[in-house]
């Protein structure tokens, strides 16, 4: 068999089999105390009938590893189980809530993305000069600055002291698409600026260290125009690096989206997430983490493959 | 005669040193060099290392690598000053006109695209050819420069061959569009001693062939020797001597000159092995865990007391796998190790603290075989502290001692790694392994990676301190003339095995097996046509078997 | 002589200031930490230097009470997270073999789910106090600590100078303590910035998400919180924690580069 298939078959194996141990992980979290997941439910005041039938219901009788394979074969099956505090199915809140953060996510990736690469491009060909020190400046405050914090600007200014858009975005189904664009413009905004600023520092190094490599002196000495020598020789090289960051930081958007729906009051995955974290409710939870772990364990999956694809050395092995 | 090609006029270059904590400085890298190279003459340029040759080679397309920049003088080539020039019709000259070969090939070549694509890029982006004509010369070039399969060999990429063959399709890329001059940048410093030779008679060919002038780059007085018709002497930026090579070679006026036609012709009296070997290999053959193959074959060798054993062999060769058997980093799957008659362990761990101390090594990096955060002080002290238990002043005082049989004073108690030439850290390294009095020593390509002077200087150190202290060696090297200047005994390797061993002046001389035949032809002599005798030499060898 | 270029001077000055702020909050504050002492959301006065927050608390004590909290749940969460991380760190590419490869794969599995997505599912779980916040926080951090450490440590085993002191016959811990970690000591305090940094952020997120430091205790991210609403009706007093949180993040981040520039130097100078 061709090397390279062997090797991405390995890493989709390898994914597969990360994403079952990482099941079992978020599983056993929700196991970690000693007490009582229903006496936490309950409270303290709750009585032995009601615990006892608290945890018949949750199924808290049955050994550990029996309720975890029940779960995960049910998951397999698309079945995540009931929520606990209003009874709702998880799969189908989950599937159409999964649908409105993607809605955000892609937009926001959409993006940051094309301008990620083109101001690390800008970096690069200025670099050490103003424009670099400017974009790296500017990177590095947004690093540090928290999600909401930006989030809470952009209301303050945006939405509040200027009206473009509203500060609470809530979309569903009657809307039209450009009645959703307009209501997630703030949410995209944010989450735009917090991946930029983690994305630009890496396809900086990505592109800088593509520029250093001694090919590119070579095609400088053969006398090539400055296009000539960005388009032929750095580019192919830099497309892995550069997928690899683009994808990393997919992952990390993600993570990011949670906070922007808590701010903006969005319906989705995160949204939900949080509020049921407050509410106890474990089998939601465990739904929406084994959700998020998959959708970053899989963008980690696709940055590896990508990178593997990209090497000439097993394209076109000896 | 014919105006000159390229004329270099009082060229000066300048570069902006960072030093941490302190203003950025401007410090001169080249001063006041000038010379003339006509059409189809070759131009050496010597010197060791920070001597300016790549920087001056490149200026001749006015180039300067990592903000290096040419601050007076002119370089005058075909008639105009290209220092004037602006940046398109500089573009025009490079790649054109001008050419350039690179030290490592290897990362020279774009890893994404095929050999023959770069190699007629130039030619085809300068207007020099149509693309069939191009190719046409290419692979004219690959069968003059003798590359396996010439027609098909542009298809592959590039790590798909070898470095050696790399190099020559780099010089392929560099006469391809019928350049007046190229320059070639220390084009065999990376390749081993067997193949530099073929790929040495290559570019002298093609040159020939081709009528261009080059620059040749080197520190290799030998080598430069072979394929250059003039020589020009750097040290530090500036001119030391500039002449025909003859005259260089046979003939040099000055002492830096002098000293570099000289270096490693020490020659050494081989002593009479003694009765005791400190040091007996019997039998080893060695694998590293998981692989497949027997790095190290049914080796047998001995090391006298007092004396030195030569291990010789390439890279893959095994050499430096033997060390890391002797001093039990890697136990061997067969055979046994004995120290001054007792057996000993064969990994590490089983070893006692007078076994460990007993053999010592000496590594062929000088910078990374030192802790960076302690002083020279600490790094020859600790020894003496873990073996010998030495405190306060007695350890003082014996360090002192130390330093001076380095030929150091004792300044350099308190200095760090960093602040030390790359000669004073390998006698650093050399107090260290002494400070245990051991009875062996093992050398591993402690001269490779010095500049020929610096590395003369250690050797004769090393031979003075070995009748000081009456301490074995084992010097592994790939370097023939080291081996002529330190060695009482030989141990050829190829490939796992010895295939030849005993008394220096046995291995030396005829008959040769087949391996010791190829090796010692293949270093390059200070004389001149020598390249063209061993050219010819393995032709009637080939043409007879 | 060194110099401290000016970004990392300011970088200190701000970070010790809020440090300081937060060692003696009970003596710089001006009113009680839970006391009611004006109208609600009053802009900012003489009297109350940031203004009233959302019942009426003076904002300048919360923040300095508040501060006290963050600094105190980062700096903590940060030591743990690093003697977890480096120590292991350490011994996997010190002992390697199958100690290694257990400690790596299970660091590798942590990884692969998002700190947030984690510490929200063990949360959910667990009474939320201040000395949990700190362990799961400090935990799951160490996980890229124990990456850093790792990959350093086997960066400088393989140096020849390790080799040297081990054919000599040091044991390991002379290996550890004297060899590896002096050449560690750098990368590994510039990280240890970040790191303060990222928990910071971190704690202040999930308090932010009402799930890290409950009331009566505040930290910036709680302040946030609790102040979110004025923000659609132009009451800017969300904004301050969220500003301080920035402020000290930057600052601390520009000491932590300074002194990775500073290090990268000591080495062996620059490039090749």
């Amino acid at each position: 068999m061709h090397p390279i298939l062997k090797l991405v078959s390995q890493r989709v194996a390898l994914g597969l089999l990360l994403l079952l141990a990482a099941s079992v992980l978020i599983f056993a979290g929700t196991m970690i105390l000693p007490g009582d997941v229903a006496q936490s439910i309950l409270g303290q005041s709750a009585t032995p009938e009601a615990l006892a039938n608290l945890r018949a219901e949750l199924g808290l009788n049955d050994p550990p590893v029996t309720r975890y394979f029940n779960w995960l074969a049910g998951a397999v099956q698309g079945d995540l189980g009931v929520a606990l505090t209003n009874g709702q199915d998880i799969a189908d809140a989950l599937g159409r809530r999964l649908g409105n953060t993607l809605f955000l996510a892609f937009w926001a990736a959409i993006i940051a993305v094309p301008l990620a690469i083109f101001l690390g491009l800008l970096a690069v060909r200025y670099r050490n000069r103003w424009p670099d020190k400017l974009i790296s400046g500017v990177t590095l405050a947004s690093i540090s600055i928290p999600e909401f914090l930006i989030g809470y600007l952009l209301v303050y200014f945006v939405a509040v002291k200027l009206g473009w858009f509203s500060s609470v975005s809530m979309i569903n189904d009657s809307m039209s698409l450009g009645e959703k664009l307009s209501a997630i413009a703030l949410p995209v905004g944010v989450l735009v600026l917090v991946v930029l600023a983690h994305m630009m520092r890496m396809t900086r190094a990505a592109i800088l260290n593509v520029m250093q490599s001694a090919y590119i002196e070579t095609a400088e000495l053969k006398g090539l125009s400055g296009f000539n020598v960005i388009f032929r020789h750095a580019f192919p090289n830099a497309i892995a690096p550069i997928v690899n960051v683009v994808m990393l930081n997919l992952a990390y958007l993600v993570v990011g989206v949670v906070v922007v729906e808590v701010v903006f009051v969005y319906p989705g995955m995160g949204q939900y997430l949080v509020d049921h974290v407050a509410k106890r409710d474990v089998p939601v939870v465990q739904a929406c983490g084994l959700v998020f772990a998959a959708v970053y364990i899989g963008l980690n999956m696709v940055a590896d493959i990508v990178a593997i694809l990209s090497n000439p050395r097993l394209r076109h092995p000896k | 005669m014919a105006e000159p090609l390229l004329t270099v006029t009082d060229l000066k270059i300048e570069a902006t040193a960072y030093p941490p904590g302190e203003p950025p400085q401007d410090i001169t890298i080249v001063e006041g060099v000038s010379f003339a190279l006509e059409k189809g003459r070759v131009l050496g340029l010597i010197g060791e290392s920070g001597a300016g040759k790549s920087t001056i080679g490149l200026s001749s397309m006015a180039y300067g690598r990592g903000g290096v920049r040419i601050t007076g003088g002119e370089v005058v080539v075909n008639g105009r000053d290209i220092l004037k020039l602006g940046t398109r019709a500089l573009r025009r000259l490079r790649g054109a006109e001008v050419t350039y070969v690179a030290q490592s090939a290897a990362a020279a070549f774009n890893p994404a695209k095929k050999i023959m694509e770069q190699v007629i890029e130039a030619t085809l982006e300068h207007g020099r050819a149509t693309r069939a004509e191009a190719e046409a010369r290419a692979r004219a070039l690959f069968a003059t420069l003798g590359l396996p399969d010439p027609d098909r060999f542009g298809n592959r990429y590039p790590h798909q061959v070898s470095g050696g063959q790399l190099q020559r399709a780099m010089t392929a890329l560099a006469l391809c569009p019928h350049p007046d001059l190229v320059i070639f940048d220390e084009p065999t410093t990376a390749l081993d001693v067997t193949t530099q030779i073929d790929v040495l008679a290559a570019i002298k060919d093609a040159i020939r062939e081709t009528g261009v002038a080059a620059l040749y780059i080197t520190h290799d007085l030998a080598v430069v020797a072979q394929v250059s018709d003039e020589i020009m002497v750097l040290k530090g930026g500036r001119m030391v001597e500039h002449g025909s090579t003859d005259q260089i070679i046979n003939s040099p006026h000055e002492a830096y000159t002098q000293a570099l036609v000289s270096v490693r012709s020490i020659e050494h009296e081989e002593k009479v092995p003694s009765a005791d070997p400190v040091l007996r290999v019997e039998h080893v053959t060695a694998r590293y865990r998981g692989t497949a193959f027997d790095v190290l074959h049914d080796v047998n060798v001995e090391v006298h007391r007092g004396q030195t054993l030569a291990v010789v062999g390439e890279s893959g060769s095994g050499k430096s796998t033997l060390a890391r058997v002797i001093t039990g980093l890697l136990p061997p799957s067969e055979g046994a190790i004995s120290f001054a008659g007792r057996p000993l362990s064969a990994a590490l761990s089983g070893r006692s603290r007078e076994d460990l101390r007993e053999v010592q090594m000496i590594y062929q990096m000088a910078d990374v075989a030192m802790n960076p955060r302690q002083t020279v002080g600490t790094i020859i002290g600790r020894p003496l502290e873990f073996y010998f238990g030495l405190k306060g002043d007695a350890k003082r005082k014996r360090v002192a001692e130390l330093l001076d049989e380095i030929e150091m004073g004792n300044g350099f108690i308190d200095r760090y790694p960093a602040e030390l030439s790359g000669g004073q850290k390998q006698r650093v390294c050399i107090a260290r392994a002494l400070a245990a009095k051991p009875r062996l020593i093992i050398c591993d390509e402690v001269t490779s990676a010095l500049d020929p002077l610096v590395a003369d200087g250690i050797l004769k150190l090393l031979l003075n301190l070995q009748k000081i202290e009456d301490v074995a060696y084992l010097f592994i090297t790939h370097d023939l003339a080291t081996v002529r200047a330190i060695a009482d005994s030989i141990a050829v390797m190829y490939r796992g095995r010895v295939v030849r061993y005993g008394p220096k002046s046995e291995v030396l001389a005829p008959p040769f097996d087949d391996y010791t035949d190829l090796l010692l032809s293949s270093v390059p002599e200070m004389k001149l046509g020598w390249l063209e005798e061993v050219i010819a030499h393995r032709k009637i060898d080939s043409a007879g078997h | 002589m060194s110099r401290i270029p000016l970004s990392a001077l300011i970088g200190l000055i701000f970070t010790g200031a809020y440090f300081l702020a937060a060692l003696f909050a009970p003596f710089i504050a001006p009113y009680g930490m839970a006391e009611a002492v004006g109208d609600v959301w009053e802009p900012m006065s003489r009297t109350h230097l940031l203004g009233t927050d959302s019942i009426g608390r003076d904002l300048l004590t919360r923040m300095i009470y508040g501060g006290r909290t963050t600094i105190f749940i980062a700096t903590m969460a940060t030591l743990l997270s690093f003697t977890t991380g480096a120590v292991l760190g350490f011994l996997a590419a010190v002992i390697g073999g199958w100690v290694d490869q257990l400690l790596s794969r299970f660091v590798d599995l942590m990884m692969a789910i998002p700190s947030l997505i984690f510490a929200l599912v063990v949360l959910s779980v667990m009474p939320v106090t201040i000395p949990v916040l700190i362990l799961v926080m400090g935990l799951l951090d160490s996980t890229r600590v124990y990456r850093l450490a790792r990959a350093v440590a086997v960066d400088i085993n393989v140096m020849d100078f390790v080799e040297a002191a081990r054919l000599r016959g040091e044991g390991r811990v002379w290996i550890i303590f004297r060899e590896i970690l002096p050449n560690a000591l750098s990368p590994l305090v510039a990280e240890m910035g970040l790191r303060f940094i990222f928990m910071v952020l971190f704690v202040s997120t999930l308090s932010f998400l009402g799930l890290g430091v409950q009331p009566p205790n505040a930290d910036w991210g709680g302040i946030v919180k609790e102040n979110k609403e004025g923000i659609v009706y132009g009451v800017p007093a969300a904004l301050v924690p969220a500003f301080a949180i920035a402020t000290l993040a930057i600052s601390v981040n520009l000491v932590a580069d300074w002194i990775l520039n500073r290090t990268t130097s000591l080495k062996g100078g620059r490039g090749g």
